[in-house]
């Protein structure tokens, strides 16, 4: 298990080289994303102007504060607090945002499930697990936000970080058909019986 | 005391931002006590990192999570309390809209079919404001939780039967428990409702799990199915994060209420590890936080 640190974007090489179990830090540049960004893409048709070819995107909705455009930056906004939501709602859109717009990297909470597996092995990508609720030390890593997109949709909006040092992230899926969240959950299926037999209460999943 | 609603709306704006900012000391105790039990390299390495955020979020005085949740005030009116009941409503309404622009939060509620944002934490019977009663003399006790969705997705009910039993009830909880895995932000509270009717068993789910930790199901029957799958959900191996380890969950919460001869409702309502309250009490002496 090894540590990258990751100037974005990054090539199909560098991704590929990803395995279960190392920890990467993002440098430069991330995006964020979730679901009605996500529906308006792809169930409504909507594109970005921003280029995400080989970029990560993280599942997130922000808190920020409106300000006036400075000298250092035209973007209105700063950020108060960005964390990350749960991943599972955006499934099916993984295939779609890695073939349509090239994103290799997907940051998020608590896993995704087997067609994501499937488009980060076929497509070249990775998702990565960041701690879910622990948003004001994520917001450390974050420098600014540097752009909008799609504000309409606000605060889901397509957002554009500045990042340093966004990390430690640990590899939880592969393009390699690696998944951490599948081998926990394997496991604890596993355990399942042993844990209601003592408990008195065996049975099949649904009574 | 006659309550006035000016002081209601500043302390529901206060409520909010403080309930986001500050996790009870029942919740950072429950930290300490997960963190001494785990044995997992990785879940050790995620319950420091939920730790060191604690401390991060008091430090820049920075909100605890990203997620506001969904408002929900519990109001409790005690004794010789005079109040304009509308009036009550309205101020609270107002503080958690305040909140949301003053700070600024984000405001993470939206119409249930058009998916419209007012950009103000509130909605159609949005913020969730139960009123109650209890015996204290001339005090207001508010409490606001912000409701994260992670966990709230991780919301269940099935109408068993009697024929069922409880190892049924204790079955759902199981298999809920694993299906959530690491969706819901674990470690978890694990809010359980047994019994009443559909709407109330779901709501006591949600009493359990907003529940301060070390505090016990009242119902000695509810207490014992408590501590049975508090120890349970932990050998599940889902860990922290869903990431694998003993730290699955805090505890277990049952509440209960009687049913009726042909039912056997069971209801599980989750808390995330970020498990955020708080409370301020109105007396004739001013506000103060619990």
């Amino acid at each position: 298990m090894a540590h990258y640190t990751l100037d974005m974007p990054v090539s199909d090489a560098q991704v590929r080289a990803l395995k279960v179990g190392d920890t990467v830090t993002l440098e430069r540049t991330l995006f964020g994303i979730r679901d009605a960004t996500l529906i308006a893409m792809f169930d409504r048709g909507r594109t970005t102007r921003f280029d995400l070819r080989g970029h990560a995107v993280v599942h997130t909705a922000p808190n920020v504060r409106k300000v006036d455009p400075r000298p250092s930056n035209a973007c209105p906004y700063e950020p108060v607090c960005i964390g990350t939501t749960t991943s599972m709602r955006m499934e099916r859109f993984t295939r779609p945002l890695m073939q349509r717009d090239g994103v290799r990297i997907i940051i998020g909470k608590g896993g995704m499930g087997q067609g994501t597996l499937d488009a980060l092995r076929d497509l070249g990508g990775v998702y990565l697990a960041v701690v879910g609720g622990a948003a004001a030390l994520e917001t450390t890593w974050i420098e600014a936000i540097e752009d909008v997109d799609m504000d309409d949709l606000h605060p889901e909006s397509l957002w554009k970080f500045r990042i340093k040092g966004f990390g430690p992230l640990l590899v939880s899926m592969d393009a390699h058909g690696g998944s951490l969240h599948a081998d926990v959950n394997a496991a604890a299926l596993s355990r399942r019986d042993a844990v209601l037999a003592k408990l008195g209460a065996s049975g099949p999943a649904r009574a | 005391m006659q309550l006035d609603p000016k002081e209601v709306e500043e302390l529901a704006k206060a409520l909010y931002v403080r309930a986001l900012k500050l996790l009870p000391p029942d919740i950072k105790r429950g930290f300490e006590r997960l963190s001494a039990a785990e044995t997992d390299a990785t879940a050790r390495t995620i319950l420091g990192t939920m730790v060191q955020n604690i401390a991060v979020a008091e430090r820049t005085n920075n909100l605890l999570c990203q997620d506001t949740g969904i408002p929900i005030y519990n109001v409790t009116i005690g004794r010789n309390v005079d109040f304009d009941g509308v009036a009550l409503i309205a101020a609270i309404r107002l503080g958690c809209e305040r909140a949301t622009r003053e700070h600024p939060l984000r405001s993470s509620v939206v119409h249930p079919i058009t998916r419209k944002n007012e950009q103000t934490s509130c909605g159609v019977r949005i913020p969730i404001i139960n009123v109650d009663f209890d015996a204290r003399d001339e005090t207001v006790a508010i409490e606001m939780i912000p409701k994260g969705s992670g966990s709230e997705n991780g919301s269940f009910l099935q109408m068993l039967i009697p024929a069922d039993g409880v190892g049924a009830i204790k079955r759902f909880v199981i298999d809920r428990v694993i299906e959530c895995g690491g969706r819901v932000c674990p470690p978890t509270i694990v809010g359980v409702g047994v019994g009443g009717t559909s709407d109330l068993c779901m709501h006591l789910a949600k009493v359990a799990a907003t529940r301060p930790l070390g505090t016990t199901c009242a119902d000695p029957e509810g207490a014992k199915i408590e501590a049975e799958l508090s120890e349970a959900v932990n050998e599940l191996g889902i860990g922290p994060q869903g990431l694998g380890g003993r730290g699955t969950s805090f505890r277990v919460h049952v509440e209960v209420a009687a049913t009726h001869i042909t039912m056997n409702p069971v209801a599980v309502n989750i808390q995330c590890h970020s498990a955020r309250r708080a409370v301020g009490l109105i007396t004739p002496g001013g506000v103060s936080f619990i």
